[in-house]
């Protein structure tokens, strides 16, 4: 993607990441990190960060 | 020995994966994703595809299966168990192989013949690989750990490693070596008429240490 966006005319872009967000509703937003540990991120590969709204 | 090939919606080389059974073993029957029975087959192949979609992570979904927990049952009582692609993927996210598989180095697909090397016998094997998430990674610390108990199956030979996993890895094995997992395809490489038959040197190196 990165060496994309300078072939598009977007220049001096850097450092581009692409991540995944899970949007959910829960009942119990006090078993979000074991979820997250368990099924949505692989802690070996991947971060997760917890966003309540 | 009887295999038996597990079956997930979006597996697509259960069929070659089959016959590779066939070819190498007694017989061999499909296993379906919500079987919580084994149906008394004596090893396990875990088949390369898109589980469930690989939505989320490539074999994220896939490990939660009736059948996964079946597999888990037999790989702990030393059934022997092949992992292959999407297969490996789904046993590293079990957790019944250490490690994790991303996305190929220049996020690239590859297809082709791969040559890999038998890290007990030095064995050299002709197979081929297609996947675009086989770059296997694991910390440091693990990787040693990994190399001094002899976990690491195979390795690619050199100018082979085209995915860009760490240490030229290609597959590796639980530390009991009954589970192996790897993303080269042995399947495809058990009939002279695709030009290599070395797949089934993988098959009963599983089968081996099992026996």
């Amino acid at each position: 993607m990165e060496r994309a966006l300078p072939a598009l005319g977007f220049e001096g872009i850097e450092h581009v990441h692409v991540g995944r967000m899970v949007e959910l509703e829960a009942e119990d937003p006090e078993r979000l990190g074991e979820l997250c540990e368990k099924l949505l991120a692989n802690t070996l590969i991947e971060d997760y960060e917890i966003q309540t709204l | 020995m009887i295999w038996g090939v597990l079956q997930f919606p979006g597996s697509c080389d259960e069929r070659d994966a089959l016959h590779a059974c066939e070819v190498h073993g007694d017989g061999a029957r499909l296993v379906w994703h919500e079987s919580r029975d084994l149906d008394g087959v004596d090893g396990i192949v875990v088949p390369g595809g898109f589980s469930y979609g690989d939505y989320l992570r490539a074999g994220a979904i896939a490990r939660f299966s009736p059948a996964m927990e079946a597999v888990a049952e037999a790989a702990a009582g030393g059934a022997p168990v092949l992992g292959i692609c999407n297969g490996f993927q789904v046993l590293c996210e079990a957790g019944l192989l250490p490690g994790a598989l991303l996305r190929n180095v220049e996020l690239r697909f590859r297809c082709h013949q791969v040559e890999l090397i038998d890290e007990r016998g030095g064995e050299r094997l002709s197979i081929p690989a297609k996947h675009g998430e086989g770059r296997y990674y694991a910390p440091e610390e693990m990787l040693d750990e990994l190399e001094g108990k002899g976990q690491v199956a195979y390795r690619y030979a050199e100018d082979h490693n085209s995915n860009g996993s760490v240490r030229d890895i290609a597959g590796v094995t639980n530390e009991r070596g009954n589970v192996l997992g790897l993303m080269p395809h042995p399947e495809h490489a058990v009939d002279p008429l695709t030009g290599s038959t070395d797949g089934l040197a993988v098959f009963d190196r599983v089968a081996r240490v099992a026996a």
